[in-house]
């Protein structure tokens, strides 16, 4: 969600039941205003929060002018101060996906896998945030558009998505490269509007019904929740501008997934 | 600018009124002179910015700079027909396109001095009236019109702008004007007419013959929308001038969409947002409702009672402790809650009611409360349970009915452990839930052992509706709402927890030999004094649990089945002595209330609590915050001498592992084999001859003893 309206997307996303104590939120608003100046980001997203079993981890990150860019992740244990996590490479993500189990809270803890090396707490945490966020992180259709020179902006004139549109999968995104999108058909493709519909759909995720869609408040928000990671909530308030998404989880995904639908 | 052009304009009206007249009857004689007194005059009556125009529209112009000036029409037109000047007053064309009308044959001369006049003579000093004639059918009139038209999309914009503007229009207008002359079809004559006032004008009028071509493109409609693009782009530029929204050149795209919707705004949206908007509405009303209740009864003593009673939580209260851990749902919807569990309290007979909390689904929420009816006061349970154990036993006894003795199978299902009473054990609360605040409360049915524990080895997600079946594997006996009340038992039961000392067991200790579960009462402790938040925070045996373990039997008090056993065995069960259930089942036992939850089983190395301090920064004030690990979403906070228990979430265990469905149990061998059930297979070939040949064999062994002496007989036999 946008450091600039925290408030009203910790409120709009506070269905799910976990949110940030007044403290913490307090000590995001102006330490996310310092990162946006230190690190001149474009835009600072507070990703959300990863439960540890001694301490949370709070993660933001931040985008550049061009949204599909790769962001820019920070953590922090405290709110107050951030650090930039390293990017990670191809050995690391293999490494930390055989590692299961909880966060401790301690970034320089090592968690010992009898095949492999020692894994750093710090890095699988990174991991962990990249993976999830390449899965479930979510953006309405119309929010951002792609110029024919290749860096997608926000769109200013979005009006948020109409009433029936909120309530089908098809209208949201995949806020990352597409994936899928050259495996359409020419059929499908035609429909397409090459400048808004230039992610992947949610529509043909797998498995299918890994997503729950529901309204809140009569039709007043479209929350959007994650089973294949719980802990992923996406809400909008529909034709107004406001949407966004926090995770708050143990940062684990949820295998059984096929045998609780 | 009207106005201020008016007087003006009344001069050269009546100006233009004589000359009108004039020119009505001279045509072309009349016209060059129109021209030259006319653009004298104009020249001098009109505003300064005008007059540039004017000298260089001079003849053929000024007709037309006649036309522009209809800002004021006089009664010059009154020779034309009072008809055409009715019709013309919206448009405020002067009449004359009537006469013009007549005209078509004319020189273009003489539409011009008719044009003029009509211009000259208008009687309304407006031209902004000017309605859009557009589509008039004669061509002239179209001429009129489009001019018209020129004047009209001209005016919103320069109107505000003054009457440079003015001078802008009429410009264009001249432009347009001279452009469908020459569609018209005196292209010879305009041309005539351009050259004669005087070579001054060659250059510029190559110029404005492109701008005028130019615009006559512009003003072209498209066949499909109906709109021009001169309209629209003229919307578009009103639009941003009057938004200036920043970098305008980035969104003008987007602008334009806008302006194009913006036609087909209202009657649409009408109809539409009604249905879509409907729930919101509907769910506002019953919220409204909630809001409401508390007005319905004024009177003092109701209220008085209401405060004594204190049935209903401070769930505000806890809401902000909670709040502090980083839990909750959000003040506006914990009050809307809190409004619920008010009425709910006023529409049943409840001696204490908690917020438990609140379970994902995946269509719909559930929101928890949880519930004691006062003594007496339960509501009758249904007695669908009692009636299938008696048909378990009812069932072997009906196969004996049976006239084709079918082997009797001597299987029996395990004795149905009957469910704890009410008030006990797992039953102890009563559970209503609700979709939403504002929505009705629906009382969850209590719970049986059975459920309990297919509960246990299945994990589904709850979908939000209480009637929807539980497709599993075991087969979960019941629907939601019996798989919901079976998870909120087992967290309650794992997760509920208050500080050492809160509770205390109840003074009476006869009855301990006769429940074999341990204490189940207990009690408040009025001489609690509170544990300091450090040691809440740091220790775990400060907690305990007070709700009972349930057994994995799924009773929280152990039941021994075995004694019903043998009475069923003299009903009626013929089946063998040997049975495969022990006589003996060991008693299960769990541990007994109030234990402390350090005594709590590890998850792997993962310690089931979590405890957190809920500020770091301000210790003194800060509460402590318990996490479970084994339930999550299931939170606990105490500042010392309050608590309280708390769940959001899926309602599912934490495993670290996957989750493997149970393995089906082997095949069970239910009847006793013998020959009549053992399958044999078929004789083959061989076999039947064999036996053919044997039995053949037998017959004549047979025969050949009874009759000896019939040899010949034998010998025919074969």
């Amino acid at each position: 969600m946008d450091a600039d309206s925290l408030l009203l997307s910790l409120e709009l996303a506070s269905g799910s039941g976990q949110g940030l104590s007044p403290d913490r939120r307090a000590s995001l608003l102006t330490s996310l205003m310092l990162v946006k100046r230190d690190y001149r980001y474009d835009r600072v997203l507070f990703w959300g929060r990863i439960l540890g079993l001694v301490a949370d981890y709070y993660i933001a990150q931040g985008l550049s002018e061009d949204q599909l860019a790769p962001r820019k992740t920070l953590y922090s244990l405290n709110c107050t101060e951030w650090s930039l996590l390293p990017p990670a490479t191809e050995e690391m993500v293999a490494q930390s996906s055989v590692v299961k189990g909880r966060f401790m809270g301690d970034p320089s803890y090592e968690y010992e896998h009898t095949e492999l090396q020692k894994v750093n707490e710090g890095d699988k945490v990174f991991e962990e945030e990249i993976v999830i966020d390449k899965a479930v992180a979510i953006i309405p259709r119309g929010a951002l558009f792609k110029t024919p020179f290749g860096p997608t902006h926000v769109n200013r004139t979005f009006e948020g998505l109409s009433l029936s549109e909120a309530k089908k999968l098809s209208s949201y995104f995949h806020f990352r490269e597409p994936v899928e999108l050259k495996n359409k058909t020419l059929l499908e493709k035609a429909d397409l509007d090459p400048s808004l519909d230039f992610m992947d759909s949610l529509e043909h995720d797998i498995p299918k019904g890994s997503w729950s869609i529901q309204m809140e408040r009569g039709n007043a928000l479209v929350v959007l929740r994650s089973l294949l990671w719980p802990g992923l909530t996406f809400y909008h308030a529909p034709r107004t501008k406001h949407y966004g998404y926090i995770y708050v989880g143990t940062g684990e995904k949820n295998m059984d997934l096929p045998f609780m639908l | 600018m009207e106005d201020s052009t008016s007087p003006k304009q009344e001069k050269e009206n009546q100006e233009k009124l004589g000359e009108a007249r004039r020119s009505w009857e001279g045509k072309t004689a009349a016209s060059p002179q129109y021209s030259e007194p006319e653009s004298s005059e104009p020249l001098e009556a009109k505003q300064g910015p005008e007059t540039g125009r004017q000298s260089r529209s001079s003849r053929p112009w000024s007709p037309q700079s006649r036309a522009r000036t209809p800002l004021g029409g006089p009664a010059g037109p009154e020779t034309s027909s009072p008809a055409p000047l009715s019709r013309r007053e919206p448009s405020s064309t002067p009449s004359p396109p009537a006469p013009a009308r007549q005209d078509l044959a004319a020189p273009p001369q003489s539409h011009r001095t008719t044009s003029v006049i009509p211009e000259a003579g208008t009687p309304y000093p407006d031209p902004l009236e000017q309605s859009s004639d557009k589509r008039e059918s004669v061509p002239l009139h179209t001429s009129q019109s489009e001019r018209n038209t020129f004047q009209q999309s001209q005016q919103p914009k320069p109107h505000p702008c003054g009457p440079r503007d003015v001078s802008y229009n009429n410009a264009k207008q001249k432009e347009l004007r001279f452009d469908v002359f020459q569609e018209a079809d005196s292209n010879s004559d305009c041309d005539l007419q351009l050259p004669a006032p005087g070579g001054s004008e060659g250059a510029p009028s190559m110029l404005e013959t492109a701008i005028q071509n130019a615009k006559a493109y512009l003003l072209k409609t498209s066949s499909k929308s109906g709109f021009n693009l001169y309209d629209h782009l003229s919307n578009m530029l009103t639009k941003i001038l009057n938004e200036r929204p920043e970098n305008a050149v980035d969104i003008f795209e987007n602008i334009s969409q806008d302006v194009k919707m913006a036609h087909f705004s209202k009657k649409f949206d009408a109809l539409h947002n009604e249905n879509e908007m409907l729930p919101t509405y509907e769910i506002a009303e019953k919220q409204k409702a909630l809001f409401l209740q508390g007005h319905l009864e004024g009177v003092d003593q109701e209220l008085e009672d209401e405060i004594a009673e204190n049935a209903l939580p401070n769930v505000m209260e806890s809401a902000f402790y909670f709040e502090q851990a980083g839990v909750g749902l959000g003040t506006d919807e914990t009050y809307r809650i809190f409004l619920a569990l008010k009425q709910l309290t006023d529409t049943h007979p409840i001696q204490r009611c908690r917020f438990w909390g609140k379970i994902l689904g995946l269509e719909m929420n559930y929101i928890v409360a949880e519930v004691e009816f006062r003594e007496g006061e339960d509501e009758e349970e249904v007695e669908e349970e009692d009636v299938a154990e008696e048909r378990d036993n009812g069932e072997s006894e009906a196969d004996e009915d049976e006239e084709d003795e079918l082997p009797k199978s001597f299987y029996k299902a395990p004795q149905a452990i009957p469910k704890e009473e009410s008030r006990t054990g797992a039953n102890k609360y009563v559970y209503f839930v609700c979709n939403e605040p504002g929505r009705p409360w629906v009382k969850l049915p209590p719970v049986i052992p059975a459920q309990i524990v297919i509960a246990r080895k299945i994990k589904k997600f709850f979908t939000g509706r209480l009637d929807a079946p539980v497709i599993s594997y075991p087969p979960f006996p019941g629907n939601e709402s019996n798989y919901l009340r079976a998870q909120i038992a087992r967290i309650s039961a794992g997760t509920h927890i208050s500080p050492l000392g809160f509770y205390q067991f109840g003074e009476e200790e006869g009855e301990e030999e006769e429940v074999e579960g341990g204490q189940n009462s207990f009690e408040e402790n009025p001489d609690f004094e509170g544990i300091q938040v450090t040691d809440l925070v740091e220790s775990l045996s400060n907690w305990v649990h007070h709700v009972q373990h349930i057994l994995s039997q799924g009773r929280c008090n152990w039941f021994n089945s075995i004694q019903k056993n043998e009475e069923e065995e003299e009903e009626g069960e013929e089946e063998d002595e040997e049975k495969e259930e022990p006589d003996y089942i060991e008693q299960e036992v769990g541990p007994p209330l109030l234990t402390p939850i350090s005594e709590d089983l590890e998850i792997q190395n993962i310690p089931p609590w979590t405890t957190r301090l809920s500020s770091n920064l301000i210790p003194q004030y800060a509460i402590a915050v318990l996490q479970s690990n084994l339930w999550p979403g299931a939170y606990a906070f105490s500042n010392g001498k309050k608590f309280e228990n708390f769940y959001i979430g899926w309602g599912h265990k934490y495993s670290p592992d996957n989750y493997t469905p149970p393995v089906p149990p082997p095949v069970y061998q239910e009847y006793p084999s013998g020959p009549e059930i053992t399958e044999m297979d078929d004789p083959s070939v061989e076999e039947e001859q064999a036996f053919r040949a044997a039995q053949e064999a037998v017959l004549l062994a047979a025969e050949n003893e009874e009759s000896e002496e019939d040899e010949d007989e034998e010998d025919d036999y074969d």
